[in-house]
C-alpha cells in the first residue's frame, strides 16, 4: 500500500510542471497584454506603455520569464494582481470556499440522485423507471451548462419568483467567515434567517452545476451495477439466502463501485470547468467568476495562479479517489 | 416422506426468437443422504433444473411446476422470505467457477460469517470461532489467518474448500454440487471430490452431483440421472446403468468414456449437436443423432416411463426384448398413435 502511495504521488510532480507550462505560455498566446487592456478604449501612450511593460518584465525572452516565475512559485509567491495589486494566492482563499461549497454540495447532488437512479434502474433493467433515468439523464448531460442555468432562472427566479437570481446572500446579512461556505457559518452564528437565504442562493447553481456529474454517475452506477448483478459470486450470496437488499446494496454496490468512484473522480475536474461557467451565469463570487475576470483583463498572474492553484486541487482529489479506489479494491491493495 | 420432491418442473427463458425451454417438465424424488449423479452435455439443463430449485433462476426466466417440495414444505407457496430461510440453510449450492463464486470485496471469514450470523443468529465472535472450525474441517491448512484473506489471494482448489466450507455451515440437508472440480487441477478435483465425499458421509447429507463426468458418477453416486435438452432421458441405479444403458443416449454418453475405447484408435463420439432453440425436433429430441431414430420416433414425443429400476424417455429402450420388431413395424409406419 505504502508503495502504491508512492507512485501514485511521485506521479503529481510532472503534472504540476506540465500545468505550469500550459498556464505560463497559454495565457502569453492571447493577443492583447495586461497593460492594453487595462488603459481600455483610450490607448496608452507608446513610450509610457513600453515603460510598465518593462516594469513588469513582460521584455525579457519567455523562458527568461517563465524561470523567474517557476522560482517563484516553488517559494510559495504566486505574485500580485496586475489589477487589484492583491497577492493571488490571498484572493485565491478568499474566494476558494465559495466555489467549493458551490462543488460540494454540486456533487452531493449528483451522488444522492445519481446513485441510487443507478441502482434502481439497473435493478429494474428496461423497466420505465430505467428508460426514464437513462433519457433523462442523457438530455441532462447534453445540455450546455448556460443554457440549462438561464432555463432554470427564468423558470425558478423570474417566473416563480422562489429562488433569488444570482448572489451567494441576500445583501442584508453580514455573516463572519468560519470556514468560508455561508450555510455552515450562517448557521454557526445562529442566524436561521441567514442560513436560508444563503441556501436559498446555492440551490439553483448546485442543480445546474451538478446535473453533468449526476447524469455520468447515474449512467455508470448502472452499467456497473447491471455488469455486476451477473457474477457469479451474486448468485452465491443469493444461494447463502441473503435478502435481495443485502445482495443489491452490499454484495453488488461494494463491487460496482470500484468503476463509479473513479467516475466520481474524474467529474472533479468537470466540476470545476462547470463551476466558470456556473458563476458567472449566477454572479457568484468564487474562483471561476474570477478568472473569467482575469481572462478579459489579462490579468497574467491571476490566471497563471488561479490555474495552477486549480489544478492543484483536481491533482490531489484525484490523488484521494486513487487511494480510496484501493481502499475500496482489496486486489489493487495487494497488488505488488 | 421424501426429502425433495419435484413434479412437472419447467424453466422457460424468452428470447427475441421465441421461448425457450431450458428445463423440461421435470420429475424428481430425493431421498434423505441419498446421492444423486445428474450428467449430461452442457446447455442439457443440469444446472438451471437446481438453480430453479434454489429459486435462484432470475428475471427474465420464469419456473413453473406442480409440485415443489423440500421435506415437506411447499417452496412454490411459501413466501420469498421464508424460501430463504431455507435456501443457504437446509439446502446449500456450490459451483463451478470458485473463484468468481466469491466476492472479491470481502475477506473469506466476512462471507463466512455472513452465513452463519444470517442462519443461525450467531453474533460477531461465535461466528468467527465457527468460521475457523469450518475451515478446518474442508482441510485449509492455517485456518485462522485465511479469515482475513482474500479470494484472489487463495488458489482456485482453496477457493472451492472455502466454497464448501459455506455451503455445509449451516448443516445442510440437501448440498447441491454444480460441476464442483471442473475448473480445477485433476489432482485437486480428486481432493475436493473426496472431501465432497466423507463429509456426506459423516452428515448423511443428500448430495446432488452435477458433472460432466461419468466415471465421476461411478464412483460416488447410488442414483444417476441422464439429462438432455432439458428433459430427463434416464433416471436408475448407477450400478445397473454403467451396466445396461437403457437410452441409448446414456449408452452413447458411456461409450464415449476413454476407458471404454481401450482397443479402439478413435475415441467415440455422439455426432451432431444439442438442439437449440430453433432446431428443437418434433418426435424425440434426441432422435436427430440417434442411430435407432424411426419415422415414429422422430416425429412424436416419448413420454418418461417406469423401466427396469428406473425410468427412462425412449420409444426402444435398448433392454426390450421386442425393440427390434417395434423398430421394424414403426419404420415401416403401420404403427398409429393409439397403440403407444
Amino acid at each position: 500500500m505504502l508503495r502504491f502511495i508512492l507512485t501514485r504521488v511521485s506521479l503529481v510532480i510532472p503534472t504540476f510542471i506540465g500545468i505550469t507550462l500550459l498556464a505560463f505560455f497559454l495565457v502569453r498566446l492571447v493577443p492583447g497584454d495586461p497593460i492594453e487592456t487595462m488603459a481600455g478604449e483610450r490607448g496608452i501612450d507608446p513610450a509610457r506603455h513600453a515603460q510598465l511593460v518593462k516594469e513588469y518584465g513582460f521584455d525579457k525572452p519567455l523562458l527568461t520569464q517563465y524561470g523567474v516565475y517557476i522560482e517563484r512559485v516553488v517559494q510559495g509567491d504566486l505574485g500580485k494582481s496586475i489589477v487589484t495589486r492583491e497577492n493571488v494566492l490571498s484572493e485565491f482563499g478568499q474566494l476558494f470556499p465559495a466555489t467549493i461549497e458551490l462543488a460540494l454540495c454540486a456533487i452531493l447532488i449528483a451522488l444522492i440522485v445519481g446513485l441510487p437512479a443507478g441502482i434502481i434502474a439497473a435493478v429494474k433493467r428496461n423497466s420505465i423507471f430505467d428508460h426514464g433515468v437513462m433519457g433523462i439523464s442523457l438530455t441532462g448531460y447534453s445540455m450546455p451548462i448556460f443554457w440549462w442555468g438561464l432555463l432554470l432562472i427564468l423558470l425558478f427566479s423570474v417566473q416563480l419568483g422562489i429562488t433569488p437570481v444570482s448572489g451567494r446572500i441576500a445583501v442584508q446579512y453580514f455573516i463572519e467567515p468560519v470556514t468560508g461556505f455561508l450555510t455552515i457559518d450562517s448557521l454557526l452564528a445562529g442566524d436561521i434567517d441567514a442560513f436560508w437565504s444563503a441556501l436559498s442562493h446555492l440551490v439553483l447553481p448546485a442543480i445546474v452545476l451538478g446535473t453533468v456529474p449526476l447524469a455520468v454517475i447515474a449512467r455508470m452506477t448502472r452499467s456497473a451495477m447491471l455488469e455486476v448483478l451477473g457474477e457469479d459470486y451474486i448468485r452465491t450470496a443469493r444461494a447463502k439466502g441473503m435478502a435481495p437488499i443485502r445482495v443489491v446494496a452490499l454484495h453488488a454496490l461494494r463491487n460496482a463501485l470500484i468503476p463509479v468512484v473513479t467516475v466520481i473522480g474524474l467529474q472533479v475536474g468537470t466540476l470545476f470547468t462547470g463551476a466558470i461557467l456556473t458563476e458567472t451565469i449566477f454572479s457568484w463570487p468564487g474562483v471561476g467568476k474570477w478568472l473569467i475576470e482575469a481572462i478579459s483583463r489579462r490579468d497574467y498572474p491571476v490566471l497563471q495562479g488561479g490555474t495552477l492553484l486549480l489544478g492543484m486541487v483536481v491533482m490531489s482529489v484525484n490523488l484521494l479517489v486513487d487511494l480510496l479506489y484501493g481502499l475500496i479494491n482489496p486486489r489493487i491493495r495487494h497488488a505488488r | 416422506m421424501p426429502l425433495l420432491e419435484i413434479e412437472n418442473l419447467s424453466v422457460e427463458f424468452p428470447t427475441s426468437q421465441g421461448t425457450l425451454r431450458a428445463v423440461d417438465r421435470i420429475d424428481l424424488t430425493l431421498e434423505e443422504g441419498e446421492v444423486l449423479g445428474v450428467v449430461g452435455e452442457s446447455g442439457s439443463g443440469k444446472s438451471v433444473t437446481m438453480l430453479a430449485l434454489m429459486g435462484l433462476v432470475g428475471y427474465p426466466g420464469r419456473v413453473r411446476a406442480d409440485k415443489l417440495r423440500f421435506d415437506g414444505r411447499d417452496l412454490l407457496t411459501m413466501s420469498a422470505r421464508e424460501r430463504r430461510h431455507i435456501t443457504g440453510k437446509d439446502v446449500a449450492m456450490i459451483f463451478q467457477e470458485p473463484s468468481t463464486s466469491l466476492n472479491p470485496c470481502f475477506t473469506i471469514g466476512f462471507q463466512l460469517a455472513e452465513t452463519l450470523r444470517k442462519h443461525e443468529g450467531m453474533d460477531r465472535k461465535a461466528a468467527k470461532r465457527r468460521a475457523i472450525e469450518l475451515l478446518e474441517q474442508v482441510g485449509i491448512p492455517a485456518p485462522e489467518s485465511r479469515l482475513t484473506a482474500f479470494p484472489h489471494q487463495l488458489s482456485g482448489g482453496m477457493n472451492q474448500r472455502v466454497m464448501i466450507a459455506m455451503a455445509i455451515a449451516c448443516n445442510p440437508r440437501l448440498l447441491i454440487a454444480d460441476e464442483p472440480t471442473t475448473a480445477l487441477d485433476v489432482t485437486i478435483q480428486a481432493q475436493i471430490l473426496e472431501l465432497l465425499m466423507s463429509l456426506q458421509r459423516e452428515r448423511g447429507m443428500a448430495l446432488v452431483l452435477i458433472t460432466h463426468n461419468m466415471g465421476v458418477v461411478a464412483e460416488t453416486a447410488q442414483r444417476i440421472m441422464v439429462m438432455y435438452a432439458g428433459q430427463i432421458m434416464e433416471e436408475r441405479k448407477v450400478d445397473a446403468l454403467f451396466a445396461d444403458p437403457q437410452h441409448p443416449y446414456s449408452a452413447a454418453l458411456l461409450a464415449a468414456l476413454p476407458e471404454r475405447s481401450e482397443n479402439a484408435t478413435r475415441l467415440a463420439t455422439i455426432p451432431g449437436m444439442v438442439p437449440g432453440l430453433n432446431d428443437r425436433p418434433k418426435g424425440c429430441l434426441f432422435s436427430p443423432r440417434c442411430a435407432y431414430a424411426t419415422a415414429h420416433s422422430r416425429n412424436v414425443q416419448p413420454e418418461l416411463r417406469a423401466w427396469m429400476d428406473g425410468r427412462v424417455r425412449c420409444h426402444y429402450p435398448l433392454g426390450d426384448p421386442n425393440r427390434d420388431a417395434e423398430r421394424a413395424r414403426d419404420e415401416a409406419g403401420l404403427t398409429t398413435e393409439a397403440t403407444r
